[in-house]
């Protein structure tokens, strides 16, 4: 894939951090909570990069300083070579469509009393000045691109199913034509089924229109299989970064280690060992 | 691929009209399985095309009075006549023809009033819920100033202020009823404001006016439908009670409050004279009220079984 | 003699657009000292089949089975207040969602010594003791100051074990876990599951564990039903599960595990269905 610009990283992040204030109550002094304590990496064009954490680790916060909705406390974020003017205010819609972000929660993510036609044509309706018509014809492709069809244009979110409603969120992200996207734990809330098409559809796309993706998540079985990179955060820090290969072969920290001993494994020799394990506990 | 989840159970082209009549429909199956709701719309139906009609199905005027004929008692009462089905005023007017002509200013200001009150009471809300600080502070304490002065009173001095007559009666009852909108509007922005829409639409690159007006506040209207209803009945209510006290409609207006302040004397008397006033107003707002504990079970999402 | 035998249950429930029927024919067993195991995908009516046994519907859900019988017993016959003697102490169940399961106005301690009043009778100090013993058994420390605890002020594990604590203050016969791990951090699922396969292995009580993780599956069932929209698909001991799946759900759900993934993309459910997973027939082994 040839490429114009002299580097291929399109997301660097540079010891980014994020505080927050928390009221210390009458008498007291404010406390500081610092959610992302300094966080390095480097992202290059079409690659994914996956985020692995527990809850309260920072990947969220994370996710939503690189997508601009929280500012970060310290630190440098540049996207696709430029650096990024994080300061409220001094957001540009041209740096609003380089990246997007995809939310876990299907059903909190779109909007209920609007169709999801008006979902997808609005980021064009705020941003460019297509006439209407133009607009429905770009909703209506994305909508196909995603695997829905043109007859759901017209309805409300409340009437699709969890699967189909990240796959309208993934339209929505789309709409732009993003270059970075950001996916924070988007099969989280999905069944098994249908997270295998979701994780098939965002393959799919990040093939076709050559999209680089961070993908938080919790689940290492789903991050084993789509990530190139992984970064493990652990109370606000990058505890262990590398190659997916790397990472699950060698895991260096401990609590990756521990990470990776407590995730069940659905394989038929670690049965049959418990099985085994459990027969000789009540024979002895 | 469609999703083979899909709950639908045709993926055929669904145009608006079809949308809003499935939605419609939807709406009546958990409106109508309360009987009292439904009662109640029945009967604001019926209300309602008595107003519009009211020149129609009157059998006299208002303002005619019969001087032969005064305090006549109800047909069915010993010394009554079908030509007044529910007897004479004092003044020898026919009470039916003006409880007919009544319905008119009570919905009238009904309607008037909620719809001044929810429109400034929305707008002020949303702007103290979606900016929250300073702002909020100075609109809440403005709120809870207007609600820590008892209603009627307040009504009162306002039209004490603007003087007596129907117009007065209604900005003053409108800013007593305010509040309560402000408050649910508040609550409700303050409630979806952090939702993930919200910060999606806000990352698209949305206004602030765009945020309060075109996502947020179209999911908080709910309990706003419910408030409205009971606003409606507290108008009238309002108004009868403004009405009573001589500061509301002024006589001859036939309105059921007026009418129940001109009656007053006779409540001994002649019985009628105060009685189907005071039911028309009862029987108006228990309507309106009932209606809206079906709204409120109907739109409440949490109630929902499919 | 089983512990639960349910026969051709099915619950429906009335929408504006007819009925819906959430569970269709389902027929469970559970015997003392197993774990079975309901897997399935949302909308396959694993948690509706348990809740119907332990009478927590709304009363507009229609219920109908052949048999219900837990212990012998037919739990359909019960009256309200026999069954309630029943549910809480001999069987319990604990659910997904940890600290919203507990009332947020009563302490922890509060709300376990209720139990123990209400199904043991014990007086205040007996309660206090008992408490105290179970919050330890499912390991929570400072159990004297945890009692006087907010579930708002403690974490979903923790809260997860004052739930446990509670499940088996009674010495129940079954357990019931309702996708217990499913809101909690991998490392405290962990530490979850074993907490409960610890207390199932020690007390011999029947443990149904509803899960649609696989994984969790693996690690603790020694029997499995796999349920889909309604429908039992397949019911068999868990290694033969695992290595001969027969059902094509089964091995639809089996092959859509990203650990089984081989090449580019994951196979999804409608690879094995043309599409069509309405036209899935039950052609695995039902008991």
């Amino acid at each position: 894939m040839s490429d114009i610009k002299t580097t291929d990283t399109m997301l660097e992040v540079r010891n980014i951090k994020r505080d927050y204030e928390l009221p210390g109550g009458f008498m007291k002094p404010k406390k500081t909570l610092h959610a992302v304590k300094g966080v390095s990496f480097k992202l290059e064009r079409g690659k994914t990069l996956a985020i692995v954490g527990e809850s309260g680790c920072g990947k969220s916060t994370l996710a939503r300083m690189i997508t601009f909705i929280d500012e970060p406390t310290a630190g440098e974020l540049i996207i696709d070579g430029k650096k990024m003017d994080t300061r409220p205010g001094h957001l540009t819609s041209e740096m609003r469509q380089k990246v997007q972000i995809i939310f876990q929660n299907p059903y909190g993510s779109l909007n209920p009393r609007q169709k999801i036609g008006d979902v997808l044509g609005e980021p064009l309706a705020i941003n460019t000045d297509l006439s209407a018509a133009e607009r429905r014809n770009r909703a209506t492709e994305m909508l196909i691109k995603v695997g829905l069809g043109p007859e759901h244009y017209n309805r409300y979110p409340h009437m699709f199913s969890g699967g189909q409603r990240q796959r309208i969120a993934i339209a929505r992200a789309l709409m732009m034509n993003p270059k970075l996207l950001v996916l924070d734990e988007p099969v989280s809330a999905l069944d098994l089924s249908v997270q295998a098409q979701v994780l098939n559809l965002l393959a799919d796309l990040q093939d076709e229109f050559n999209l680089t993706y961070v993908f938080i998540s919790h689940d290492l079985s789903v991050v084993r299989y789509i990530a190139d990179e992984v970064m493990v955060m652990y109370f606000g820090e990058a505890v262990e970064y590398g190659t997916r290969d790397e990472v699950f072969s060698n895991p260096k920290h401990e609590y990756t280690q521990t990470l990776f001993k407590a995730t069940p494994k659905a394989d038929v020799e670690s049965i049959r060992a418990r099985i085994a394990a459990k027969k000789a506990a009540s024979a002895a | 691929m469609a999703d083979a989840t899909l709950t639908q159970k045709a993926a055929e082209p669904v145009s608006s009209a079809q949308m809003r009549r499935q939605m419609l429909k939807e709406f009546w199956f958990y409106f109508s399985e309360n009987r009292g709701a439904v009662i109640g719309l029945y009967v604001f139906v019926a209300l309602v095309l008595v107003a519009i009609f009211a020149s129609l199905i009157a059998p006299h005027s208002p303002f005619e009075q019969y001087r032969e004929a005064v305090l006549k008692p109800p047909a069915w009462v010993e010394g009554g006549s079908w030509t007044f089905v529910l007897g004479t005023d004092p003044i020898g007017r026919d009470i039916l023809s003006r409880l007919i002509y009544g319905a008119q200013y009570s919905l009238f200001v009904g309607l008037v009033v909620t719809t001044l009150s929810l429109v400034a009471g929305i707008i002020v809300g949303v702007i103290a819920g979606y900016y929250r600080g300073w702002v909020d502070t100075i609109i809440m304490r403005l709120m809870d100033m207007i609600l820590a002065i008892p209603s009627l009173l307040l009504a009162l001095v306002l039209v004490t202020i603007l003087g007596a007559g129907l117009n007065s009666a209604m900005i003053a009852i409108a800013v007593t009823l305010q509040p309560h909108f402000v408050r649910l509007t508040r609550a409700a922005v303050m409630a979806e404001k952090s939702r993930d829409y919200v910060t999606a639409a806000r990352i698209a690159g949305a206004s602030p006016l765009r945020l309060m007006f075109r996502t947020i506040l179209p999911n908080c209207t709910a309990p706003l439908i419910v408030q409205a209803t009971m606003s409606f009945s507290n108008a009238i209510l309002d108004l009868a009670a403004l009405g009573f006290l001589g500061m509301g409609v002024q006589p001859p207006s036939p309105e059921w409050g007026t009418m129940l302040a001109e009656a007053r004397e006779f409540i001994l008397r002649a019985w009628w004279v105060v009685t189907f006033p005071g039911l028309a107003i009862l029987i108006t707002v228990l309507a309106i009220n009932l209606m809206g504990d079906g709204l409120r079970d109907a739109l409440d999402p949490k109630l929902k079984r499919s | 003699m089983s512990l639960l035998q349910i026969d051709n249950l099915t619950v429906e429930f009335e929408t504006s657009t007819g009925w819906f029927r959430a569970v269709d024919g389902v027929s469970i067993k559970v015997d003392e000292a197993e774990v079975l195991a309901i897997v399935g995908e949302s909308g396959s009516g694993k948690s509706v089949s348990m809740l119907a046994v332990m009478g927590l519907l709304p009363a507009t859900a229609k219920i109908t089975a052949d048999r219900m019988l837990f212990e012998g017993q037919d739990i359909q016959k019960l009256s309200g207040s026999e069954r309630r003697k029943l549910i809480g102490k001999d069987i319990a169940m604990i659910f997904q969602e940890p600290i919203a399961s507990l009332n947020p106005c009563f302490t922890v301690g509060f709300q376990i010594e209720e139990v123990l009043r209400i199904h043991l009778g014990l007086d205040k100090k007996a309660r206090r003791a008992r408490a105290i013993e179970l919050f330890k058994l499912v390991g929570l420390p400072n159990a004297e100051e945890r009692m006087h605890a907010f579930p708002h002020q403690m974490s979903g594990g923790q809260c997860q074990r004052v739930m446990i604590a509670i499940a088996i203050a009674c010495d129940p016969k079954l357990l019931i876990a309702d996708e217990p791990t499913t809101a909690l951090d991998v490392t405290i699922q962990k530490q979850i599951l074993d907490l409960i396969m610890d207390l199932q292995a020690r007390t011999g009580m029947g443990l149904i564990m509803i899960t649609h993780d696989m994984g969790v599956v693996a690690e603790t069932a020694d029997r499995v039903v796999v349920q889909y929209k309604g429908r039992k698909m397949e019911e068999a001991d868990v290694l033969s599960l695992f290595e001969n799946p027969q059902s094509n759900y089964t091995k639809a759900l089996l092959a859509a595990l990203p650990e089984n993934a081989t090449g580019d993309r994951l196979t999804t459910v409608s690879a094995f269905f043309d599409g069509n997973p309405e036209a899935a027939p039950s052609a695995g082994a039902s008991a």
